[in-house]
């Protein structure tokens, strides 16, 4: 039994757009296993529902012409894990999406609530995060498109404005082309469970053993997911060494807000992050195309 | 509570049209409103995986699918598995032989998690079995009986060449 005073049901976008624009109450459900969850724990009451999982425009991932890959919002972690798309050209995204929940959870919930929900703990953010992606919103006054990093505002806070809906979730060719990626979700369950820390990195190599660009995308490491410039900055040029590799875990650190929760203290927080950097970039350089750092 | 429209459904390859107040859950619909109690209710958070059942083929927790999202797709619940005349499924006879089964709450989802990968994945691998029945959580047997009740399960299914 939910606390649920209306349920509507959009078949189309314009329809959602105009729904939501007539009753600024509404709440946007797509997969519900973040808005019934608060639901059951009674931050939200009675709720006034607006389901879009029926929009055929916001489902499915496709790759244009030119290699933008849009996924849409509505698309479920299951589909993220098994899309040729994203196996073929960000498997980093399918890695992540896998370490969320568990296989039920997984065939319902979607790409876009994950993100919408604003958590730092969301398992697509990082990798996101760390690919430069841009999100399309649209109510129905037109639409804006925004990097992710300037969509997250604070803990649950999102940049989505009374009237708009995600949808799109944009990744430009030059931002996956050439780089190889990998995911940690560090957690005290193997699943079914919310990261103590989530590390994504993407990195791209020249001249055989020189980082042409190092990207860390980080969950749980401040209010928001956030990526690591000053260590990024560092790794630009630099040779691939254990020496390098161990300084750029070490700058990783600085951009980091992290804070001491139930599930870690600050400290430890900060350890993994220094830790698991390294870990995820010395697997990132060997699927990008460099030598294995022991 | 204002109920919604009729809710149109297919539980177990039978038509349902049920009045149900907006406010449910398909778990409660399953339960309350059809009489299916073989769907067991644990968390009520999508945490344990007890409420398990199939939608349009695809393992879900019921109790977090809203009733009104239910509205024209195929469920397949515990009830639905075993033959018309009675005859037991593979993998409830499997949980059965292999000793799978304690105090039997988890059971139902547990099944159901693993219907829904053996129709996938006909032969799966140990391991794959942990990860499709990584979201249901017993408390008594301690899952070794029953992955292998449902590698035994597979081999079955294999045998007869039925699902």
């Amino acid at each position: 039994m939910y606390n649920i005073k209306e349920y509507y049901e959009a078949a189309t976008l314009e329809e959602a757009t105009e729904l939501l624009a007539a009753n600024p109450n509404l709440t946007i459900i797509a997969g519900g296993t973040d808005v019934l969850i608060k639901m059951h724990h009674g931050q939200i009451e009675k709720a006034e529902l607006l389901s879009i999982r029926k929009i055929k425009s916001l489902q499915g991932i496709r790759k244009l012409e030119d290699g933008t890959i849009i996924i849409g919002p509505l698309t479920t972690f299951t589909q993220v894990v098994n899309d040729p798309v994203i196996k073929d050209n960000i498997p980093v995204l399918a890695e992540a999406a896998l370490s969320m929940g568990g296989p039920q959870i997984r065939n319902v919930a979607t790409i876009g609530g994950n993100i919408c929900n604003g958590a730092t703990s969301a398992d697509s953010a990082s990798t996101l995060f760390a690919l430069n992606a841009r999100l399309k919103l649209q109510s129905k006054l037109g639409e804006r498109v925004v990097p992710i990093q300037e969509f997250y505002l604070g803990p649950g806070k999102v940049d989505l404005k009374a009237g708009e809906i995600l949808t799109e979730i944009i990744v430009a060719p030059g931002d996956y082309q050439g780089y190889g990626g990998h995911y940690i979700k560090f957690s005290m369950r193997k699943v079914m469970d919310i990261a103590t820390l989530g590390v994504a990195v993407i990195c791209k190599i020249k001249e055989r053993n020189i980082f042409a660009d190092v990207r860390i995308g980080l969950g749980v490491a401040g209010p928001t997911p956030l990526r690591c410039r000053e260590a990024e900055a560092f790794a630009k040029g630099k040779t691939i060494s254990r020496e390098t590799i161990a300084e750029i875990g070490k700058l990783a650190v600085k951009s980091t807000k992290a804070r001491t929760s139930w599930r870690a203290s600050k400290e430890y927080r900060e350890h993994l992050v220094e830790e698991l950097t390294q870990r995820a970039l010395k697997a990132a350089i060997v699927k990008a195309g460099g030598e294995e750092i022991a | 509570m204002k109920p919604v429209p009729r809710i149109k459904l297919k539980v177990n390859g039978q038509e349902y049209q049920v009045e149900v107040p907006a406010d449910i859950t398909l778990l409660e619909l399953l339960r309350e409103y059809l009489s299916l109690t073989g769907t067991k209710e644990g968390c009520g958070k999508g945490e344990c995986g007890a409420c398990t059942v199939l939608m349009d083929g695809q393992a879900v927790n019921s109790c977090l699918v809203p009733a009104a999202k239910a509205e024209g797709s195929e469920v397949l619940t515990i009830e639905g598995l075993a033959s018309p005349d009675g005859r037991l499924h593979p993998l409830q006879e499997a949980f059965i032989s292999e000793g799978a089964v304690q105090c039997g709450f988890c059971t139902p989802g547990m099944i159901m998690s693993a219907k829904a990968l053996l129709d996938q994945n006909p032969h799966p691998t140990r391991e794959e079995i942990k990860v499709a029945l990584s979201g249901n959580l017993c408390r008594c047997t301690g899952y070794a009986k029953i992955i292998t009740a449902v590698e035994k399960a597979a081999a079955m299914i294999a045998g007869e060449g039925r699902g």
